[in-house]
């Protein structure tokens, strides 16, 4: 059985992530000032289209590139000895330490101890009647699926197809689609977790929303 | 009066007056405070009669001061009286002016755009003892005394296509348009049917209406004006501002989009912008000035409202008179008569005779291709001026006798030869085999030639046969040994390329996701448009600095001698496998591709050679930027001048093709570019009515990072293709044989 207390102890003893980065291709590398413990900026405006802060740049054939963060965190352990050098692909440059979100955390957490089915194209996507009625009636954790029973239907350019589920044996602890909404192929549908687990990861859940600090 | 409130209404006269002449010190303003103030505090100890003479004095003080401070307006104060929420606005107009109305383009905020307010007006007019209602289609924009819904009088869109529908609707019923124009600007957004697009289409319309158009400028700012000020009679308010851009915009853009303007800087651009009505007028853009109380019009200057009541009367008067003339009386009657006369005495029926409202557009047209002659310079000598015009008049005498007459019976008779040979064919009889002709074996079988081109393989032995390769122009950029980066990369993967095969070779393609780095215009000009045989002309029309605009004459010389043109634009004749065709390009590196006066009138002058010549017209605009600020009202009056001589031409049976690339914002995009029904885009290219900063900058909304892309007005409908730079001889040449008017002898 998944513990998912001592998961959430595990992430909170080293509540980050190390991202390394490495050179995509050969060329001279060049940073750009920056010391261990400086804090970098991850990509930023609404759609991301702004990129995270330079960290170094890499020329290859007269092309100056930046390497840039892409996640905002704080730089430790530059490998400033490549200051100049011609480097290969793939040599590390320099480490950021990724401080965890809540919604990071609680998305690690939801991976471990969630089984999700996903969807296996493009379509729309519908609960069968029965199960929808239950959902409405009862909410989502009065499901219970079970391998090959029959619970979507898949409707794509106005042709309507039964999906079965497939995978273990649980309750319901999420829906992550909306009914109608077009879902892209090997997005998740629905998160399944042991019935056991349910109150378990509730509570987890609700204990990092409460407490988790989030470090910039 | 209660004493009260007339001290209230002196209390509000001076805080109209502090708004208006903002942060800025002023003796007489200090001096109105300080009076009004003295007053307030004495007045508990005054007895009546005192007080009544005491508030006496104060309003004839406030009346005399306020004359004074008439005097001392900057163009700056001007632009903070149309915005002021006590300004006169369209519902006052339609309240005050004219004698009956319905709004029928919606009720307050229950309308497809608040801003814009649509309604049918009367104007009651004497005929002896009878009252004649004068139906009129009042259009304009309502910037409805500080109600947040209007938008402050900036249009949407579908705002304008709803104004375009009504002057339609005017159109039908044969009743003048008045227009008011009250708005800082257009909301530059390019949701369906986009800004640029909606003003174009306005500005095409406009530009052949069979109705009269009156026009009256309150605040008239850039695009959004022009969205309905293509008028046959153009007022002005003397309060009001007509300019490219507002202030603030210019501002931005001389000090740098990132720095926000200092307040001094504003006032100096709107000095330089020549905004005022008196500038206006004297750069002749507009007709007459409508004199308004000292410090502008409110809503109960009723006395200005009788005067605007008659300049529009006169106004509408005079276009009837000048499309369809009046009785002879009438007519010395209304030239006698003089600015103050009521035009009320004198009765003219607005409806046009059918025969007068073609005379109207024609009117029009030469109102606004008489527009900013002085504005830029002619380097011509008066000999090439005579043969200029003699080679015109040639040529139109070879298009009558050539495509007009001899064309027609050619028609005729080719039309009757067809209809003869179809009718012997139901009979089972081609025409051919009647001659003695083996109609299959010439007709459907392929030439000996024809068919070994089409079904052997191509040459490998001598090299790679790759015609469609070998460029005649190639970017300087490619002789430089370095690699380049595509912007695609992380997303698509491409892998970087060596800038001799990218500049080269693959004409500025990534060759991996098809991205089109931009190439310069000398490119497009020889392996496009075949420049090195073409025959360009007007290039003595070189850009001026008409408004004197401060160290403006040192950035264009630099502009000059960096690109070596005298203007943004180029225009010449040129022939595309077999077909001759006019082409204008408007180049990005002079001065960002921006349209002043000089570029106007080389467009005008290339689409009426098209016209006279009879050929098709290709605008390819290299990029640009927009209108040229520095030249003011001299630039922005490009937007119905060309847009005009591209409904005449177009009228005339001509094709009119436009091709965009790298970025195509503003102006041009909303007037001449906007209006073709045929544009296409090359690939990568950006095009719209504001870029994102000046979006972001106005409206406040953010706008997603591909929002002026090619697909994006593609898929809105604005443009009609996106094309391969590398296949554009042939896309157009396609264009060519598939697309246009009726008047295209090529074919």
């Amino acid at each position: 059985m998944l513990n998912v207390k001592e998961m959430l102890e595990e992430l909170k003893a080293s509540p980050y992530e190390e991202i390394e980065v490495v050179t995509p291709h050969t060329g001279v590398i060049q940073f750009v000032g920056l010391k261990a413990g400086d804090r970098v900026a991850g990509p930023g405006g609404k759609w991301n289209e702004k990129p995270g802060s330079v960290l170094a740049t890499l020329t290859r054939e007269k092309n100056k590139k930046n390497i840039c963060a892409t996640q905002k965190g704080v730089v430790t352990d530059i490998a400033a000895d490549l200051e100049g050098q011609f480097v290969e692909a793939g040599v590390r440059l320099l480490t950021i330490r990724h401080f965890l979100s809540k919604d990071e955390v609680i998305a690690r957490i939801l991976k471990k101890a969630l089984y999700l089915f996903c969807a296996p194209e493009r379509a729309k996507y519908y609960f069968v009647p029965e199960i929808d009625g239950k959902i409405k009636a009862g909410g989502e954790q009065s499901v219970k699926p079970r391998d090959g029973m029959e619970m979507f239907i898949v409707s794509r350019m106005k042709r309507e197809t039964p999906l079965a589920y497939s995978g273990p044996e649980g309750i319901i602890y999420a829906v992550y689609f909306q009914q109608g909404d077009n879902v892209d192929g090997g997005q998740p549908l629905i998160g399944v977790c042991q019935e056991s687990q349910l109150t378990l990861i509730q509570d987890v859940v609700n204990r990092v929303q409460g407490e988790w600090e989030e470090q910039d | 009066m209660d004493i009260d409130k007339r001290t209230q209404q002196l209390a509000a006269r001076l805080s109209y007056i502090r708004d208006i002449f903002g942060p800025r010190e002023n003796a007489s303003v200090a001096l109105l405070k300080h009076r009004l103030e003295e007053f307030l505090t004495c007045a508990p100890g005054y007895g009546m009669r005192e007080l009544q003479v005491q508030v006496g004095r104060l309003e004839e003080l406030f009346s005399l001061l306020e004359g004074k401070l008439e005097g001392e307006l900057s163009p700056m104060d001007r632009v903070r009286i149309v915005r002021h929420p006590q300004r006169i606005s369209l519902k006052d107009i339609l309240e005050n002016v004219y004698d009956n109305y319905t709004e029928i383009g919606g009720q307050d905020e229950w309308s497809i755009d608040p801003g814009m307010l649509i309604a049918r007006a009367t104007i009651a007019r004497r005929m002896g003892k009878q009252t004649v209602h004068q139906p009129v289609m009042v259009i304009g924009q309502e910037k409805g005394h500080g109600q947040e819904f209007r938008n402050g009088g900036s249009i949407k869109p579908w705002g304008n296509a709803n104004a375009l529908f009504y002057m339609r609707v005017a159109e039908t019923e044969n009743i003048p348009i008045h227009t008011y124009v009250f708005t800082p600007g257009a909301f530059p957004v390019e949701d369906y049917p986009g800004a640029a697009q909606q003003i174009a289409r306005n500005l095409y319309v406009m530009a052949g209406l069979k109705v009269p158009v009156v026009a009256v400028f309150s605040e008239g700012g850039s695009g959004g004006a022009e969205a309905i000020a293509l008028a046959d009679k153009r007022l002005m308010l003397s309060h009001g501002y007509y300019s490219v851009i507002s202030p603030e915009g210019a501002a931005a853009i001389e000090g740098g989009l990132k720095n926000k303007a200092t307040p001094e800087l504003i006032e100096r651009c709107a000095e330089r912008l020549n905004i005022t009505a008196e500038d206006n007028l004297r750069l002749g853009f507009i007709d007459r000035v409508i004199q308004e109380p000292p410090l502008g019009a409110r809503p109960d200057n009723y006395e200005f409202f009788r005067s605007l009541r008659r300049e529009v009367i006169r106004a509408t008067d005079e276009v009837v008179h000048g499309a369809q003339g009046l009785g002879p009386l009438r007519a010395l009657a209304m030239r006698r008569s003089k600015v103050g006369m009521d035009p009320q005495d004198i009765f003219v029926r607005w409806s046009l005779r059918s025969g007068a409202r073609d005379g109207l557009v024609a009117r029009r047209y030469a109102k606004f291709r008489a527009m900013s002659k002085s504005a830029l310079r002619d380097n011509r000598t008066i000999g090439t001026r005579l043969a200029v015009g003699l080679a015109r008049v040639l040529w139109q005498v070879h298009s009558l006798l050539r495509h007009d007459i001899f064309a027609k019976y050619k028609r005729r008779l080719s039309g009757l030869l067809e209809q003869w040979e179809a009718e012997l064919r139901a009979l089972g009889l081609g025409l051919g085999s009647l001659l003695g002709r083996d109609g299959s074996g010439t007709r459907l079988g392929v030439p000996k030639e024809a068919l070994s081109r089409l079904t052997s393989l191509s040459c490998p032995e001598e090299g790679a046969c790759r015609t469609e390769d070998a460029w005649v122009y190639v970017s300087p950029k490619s002789r430089e040994d370095r690699t380049v980066t595509c912007p695609n990369a992380a997303s698509h993967g491409c892998q970087d390329l060596w800038a001799p095969d990218l500049y080269g070779e693959f004409a500025g393609v990534c060759s991996h996701c098809g991205h089109h780095f931009p190439m310069e215009f000398q490119w497009y000009l020889y392996n496009v448009f075949d420049f090195a045989h073409a025959y360009e002309f007007n290039a003595e029309l070189e850009s001026g600095n008409p408004l004197h605009y401060e160290g403006f004459d040192l950035k264009l010389a630099e502009a000059k001698r960096a690109t070596g043109l005298g203007s943004s634009c180029i225009t010449f004749e040129t022939r595309m496998q077999g077909i001759a065709v006019v082409v204008a390009v408007l180049v990005n590196p002079f001065r960002g591709g921006t349209v002043g006066a000089a570029e106007g009138e080389k467009l005008i002058r290339a689409i009426e050679r098209a016209r006279i010549k009879r050929m098709p017209f290709f605008m390819y605009s290299h990029g640009t930027a927009g209108i040229r600020i520095q030249e003011g009202t001299c630039g922005v009056i490009q937007m119905p001048r060309v847009t005009m001589a591209v409904r005449r031409y177009i009228d005339a049976g001509g094709l009119y093709l436009v091709l965009y690339d790298t970025n195509s914002y503003a102006g041009p995009v909303a007037s001449f570019l906007g209006c073709s029904p045929y544009q296409f885009a090359v690939r990568s290219s950006n095009l719209g009515f504001a870029g994102p900063g000046v979006i972001r900058e106005t409206t406040g909304v953010i706008v997603p990072p591909k929002y002026h892309r090619a697909f994006s007005a593609l898929s809105r409908g604005h443009i009609q293709g996106i094309w391969d730079r590398r296949d554009l001889r042939k896309n157009l040449h396609q264009a060519l044989l598939t697309m246009g008017g009726s008047n295209l002898y090529y074919r």
